[in-house]
């Protein structure tokens, strides 16, 4: 019997005095590509740093594989926002994607040729193969991103967690990030993804969250995506369009939300 | 002319010739991680927080012992640290005001001290005037020999620690997911200032501590896009400054050695903002120019091969 | 009498910076204040080696000039890439350091004293008194930092929704045709100005204390503009009446006692303030956990 990925239960987090996360408890299926959406402040990106240890929590409990997070460290990996890093570093893009390995290497041990020939593969899984030693402040949104994805991969995880991977990335970019993912969960391992884009829902993933500081829905995409659940994770911002088939709505709201508008049927 | 030459036999100025070189490569090394974390000031901030810990290791002690000075200065320094940290996590208060709180309040704190023991007339407080602007010239044997041993160390450690400082420096949320003690970690970098800073602070004094922590880390950063390599250049900066300001301070009319040094790499430093390749100044001009001349060039095939295909 | 002059001279100080340093503290430029009263060391020397006085105004305009010209070499750096604390670092040491140089080839047998440039002494205040027609009419610390003051006040009251918006959202600003660069180097210019005016009384490293400090302390305590500036001039007034009469019980430095009350005042305000302390808040967090497992 596998432990689930990640498991969490009663997690609640609050951020200086408002609660940012209410009570939160669910079990993610293994080998499956999991979305979570939710207007903006709905904690999305909290819920992942919670679970990962990197924030602290008021209450609950978070399990990777059965045994708290700082056990399991070398099984998970994480692919954080891409605006935490200073682009300006002197480091290539091998090097960024070498970075994966620490963790797997240890104090003070240097990374060696094998290292390198394993962050090479992983660059060119990601199309960056000839990339390697550009500075990386030379490189585009698209291709940062990459280099980032490539450095998960060379963390060798079964359980990835990314925090919004397709923001700002150009339409090939986002292809080969899907088609990674999806060779990813062929081979067994488990991938959550803070997703900002409800259109690609439907398109991109198995499995579904729904997040508003409680969690308002969580299941396999078909079931759970409905136009009812997802007018209760907005609240009033969803505006149904009558003259369309019944199943299509605009989703708006203040400017730094998702517009735009999705086909549920 | 030939007097110049037998300044250099003077073990006097051999010793102060090692001090600087040794402060100016431990300041390079450790101001390039302070540099890249956005930390620059924070020698500055630490420098002048040194004050009440020197102040009070002498009322407590009665002597002048430069050891508990430097014991002194450390302990408050990481008591800075630590009121730096604890204001930008617990409070809206950014990085910059922090700094600048805990520079001036712990000087202040120290000046009420020193004048308290200037009043209180003890006449020995003399030392500690001296201490805080810094007394290249009165550099003893001793003396150099501590600035080497905890030069070793910092650069050792540096050296160690190198891809766990990397990563630190340039994605702390990734390196907390991987499970490095960023906090612990953190700390660990600047007690290393703090000890720079504490073990500088005799020969450069107060202000000019921080230069060394800064400037050859800027310069070095025009040089070269790989960590290692800035590392390595801003510690020979350093130590080329410290070689240089000795120099001129030795040959010249009593001029004091720290802002010589200073003065001298900030010269580097100009130096390296103009002629650096690819990030100097001069070279994105020449840079722009031929990018500008080339491209006028291929308009004008572009409007050429038009104008004979027109005819 | 001599008391109330140097009460008075504490309380002006206070306020110039204080009205000033607000700016800087929202701005994220705290440490500018520290940078441009250590760069004007070289302007003081130069006016002092020109004018061949302390106390002239040419020493006020020089170390003044000195100041913008440190602001401009920092911009300067930072556009070109250098990142912006480094920048404050490589200029304001290099000046200071120039300073000092000159201080030793220059001024060896005369009298300017380096302690006093970086502590001040604001006992001596009344001892200066600015004649006009041969009757005191006050010192001339008051004087020069009055009108500073006066400045300040003039210049913010007349600008300030353009220094409100230039601190706040400078694209926005400079989108709307509102010259930010201008507002930048006047505010420069008024820290400059209140820096150099200040020092002969509490000296250059305490001026960047009164520049911070108070500001940061009111930045706790409230979520207005307008409010924040009234509350640090109160809170750096009261730190440097406090702070005279702590020095006198304790027969120490006054600016050292004045900026060590205003840093009390400010772990206060840390711990306790109403919207922004530690300690409320974490008290706010355990109600917020047990009203959580109640809910459950």
């Amino acid at each position: 019997m596998h432990k689930s990925p990640l498991s969490i239960h009663g997690l609640s987090v609050a951020y200086q005095k408002k609660p940012v996360l209410r009570d939160i408890t669910f079990e993610v299926p293994e080998g499956n590509l999991i979305g979570i959406v939710g207007p903006n402040g709905a904690g999305k990106s909290t819920l992942i740093k919670a679970a990962l240890g990197l924030i602290p929590r008021l209450h609950g409990e978070v399990t990777i594989y059965g045994k708290p997070y700082a056990k399991q460290r070398k099984l998970v990996g994480y692919v954080p926002q891409r605006e935490s890093v200073d682009w300006d570093f002197p480091t290539n893009a091998l090097d960024v994607v070498m970075m994966g390995r620490y963790g797997h290497l240890g104090w003070i041990k240097r990374p060696g040729s094998a290292e390198k020939k394993l962050a090479m593969e992983c660059l060119a899984k990601v199309g960056m193969a000839d990339y390697a030693g550009r500075q990386i402040s030379q490189l585009s949104g698209g291709q940062q991103q990459r280099i980032f994805l490539a450095r998960a991969l060379a963390q060798d995880a079964t359980l990835y967690v990314m925090d919004e991977p397709f923001v700002g990335v150009d339409a090939a970019t986002e292809k080969a990030i899907i088609t990674l993912l999806n060779e990813l969960k062929t081979q067994g391992k488990t991938v959550l993804v803070v997703h900002h884009d409800l259109a690609t829902v439907k398109e991109y993933f198995d499995w579904v969250m729904l997040l508003n500081v409680r969690l308002v829905a969580f299941g396999p995409t078909e079931p759970t995506f409905t136009a009812q659940k997802l007018q209760e994770t907005y609240g009033g911002r969803l505006t149904m369009l009558d003259r369309e088939s019944p199943s299509a709505l605009i989703v708006n709201g203040r400017s730094s939300d998702v517009d735009g508008s999705i086909h549920l049927a | 002319m030939s007097t110049a030459l037998y300044i250099w036999l003077d073990p006097n100025v051999q010793w102060i010739l090692f001090g600087s070189m040794l402060l100016g490569l431990s300041s390079g090394v450790i101001g390039s991680f302070a540099y890249l974390r956005k930390q620059s000031l924070m020698g500055d901030a630490l420098s002048h927080a040194a004050l009440p810990g020197v102040c009070i290791a002498f009322m407590l002690s009665g002597s002048k012992s430069i050891g508990l000075f430097l014991l002194g200065a450390a302990v408050a320094g990481v008591i800075a640290t630590f009121g730096i940290g604890f204001i930008t996590r617990n409070s809206r208060v950014k990085q910059d005001a922090a700094l600048a709180i805990v520079l001036t309040v712990f000087f202040g704190i120290g000046i009420v001290l020193l004048t308290r023991i200037q009043h209180s007339g003890n006449g020995n407080q003399s030392g500690l005037d001296k201490f805080l602007f810094g007394q290249a010239a009165s550099m003893m044997l001793s003396d150099v020999m501590i600035m080497a041993a905890i030069s070793l160390v910092l650069v050792t450690v540096c050296s160690l620690l190198f891809k766990e400082f990397k990563l630190l420096s340039f994605d702390p949320g990734f390196a907390r997911g991987i499970g490095y003690p960023v906090a612990f970690m953190d700390q660990l970098i600047m007690f290393l200032i703090v000890v720079a800073v504490v073990v500088g602070i005799q020969a450069v004094g107060v202000v000019l501590m921080s230069a060394l922590l800064i400037t050859p880390a800027v310069s070095a950063r025009y040089w070269t896009e790989k960590l290692g390599m800035m590392v390595v250049l801003a510690g020979l900066f350093g130590a080329l400054s410290g070689l240089i300001g000795t120099f001129i301070s030795a040959s010249g009319n009593n001029l004091p050695t720290g802002p010589l040094t200073v003065l001298v790499a900030t010269a580097v430093f100009a130096l390296s903002v103009a002629a650096a390749p690819r990030r100097g100044v001069i070279s994105k001009l020449l840079l722009r120019a031929s990018v500008r001349t080339q491209v006028r060039r291929e308009q004008a095939e572009v409007s050429g091969e038009r104008r004979n295909r027109a005819v | 009498m001599s008391t109330f002059w140097i009460v008075l001279t504490g309380a002006l100080v206070a306020s110039a910076c204080s009205i000033v340093g607000c700016f800087l503290v929202l701005r994220k430029m705290a440490m500018i204040g520290d940078a441009i009263s250590h760069a004007v060391l070289p302007g003081i020397v130069i006016a002092f080696l020109i004018g061949g006085s302390r106390d002239s105004l040419l020493m006020l305009l020089g170390a003044a000039a000195i100041g913008l010209l440190a602001v401009f070499l920092i911009q300067w750096f930072h556009q070109s890439g250098v990142p912006s604390d480094a920048s404050i670092g490589v200029v304001f040491t290099a000046l200071f350091a120039a300073g000092v140089v000159l201080v030793s080839m220059y001024t060896r047998d005369i009298d300017l004293d380096l302690d006093c440039v970086l502590y001040g002494e604001i006992a001596y205040v009344p001892w200066n008194m600015l004649q006009i027609a041969g009757v005191d009419i006050g010192p001339k610390a008051v004087w020069g930092v009055g009108l500073a003051l006066l400045l300040s006040v003039v210049l913010i009251a007349a600008f300030y929704k353009q220094f409100k918006i230039c601190s706040f959202d400078p694209a926005m600003a400079a989108a709307v045709g509102i010259p930010v660069a201008l507002f930048h180097y006047l505010l420069m210019g008024l820290v400059s100005v209140s820096t150099v005016a200040s020092f002969e009384s509490v000296g250059a490293i305490l001026v960047v204390g009164m520049l911070v400090v108070p500001p940061a302390t009111a930045y706790l305590l409230t979520e207005k503009l307008g409010r924040m500036i009234v509350y640090s001039v109160l809170i750096g007034c009261a730190s440097s009446v406090i702070g005279y009469f702590a020095a006198s019980m304790l027969d120490a430095s006054i600016a050292g006692s004045m900026i060590s009350i205003a840093g009390g005042i400010f772990l206060i305000a840390l711990l306790f303030s109403p919207s922004h302390g530690v300690v409320l808040r974490k008290i706010k967090q355990k109600q917020m956990v047990r009203q959580a497992s109640i809910a459950e």
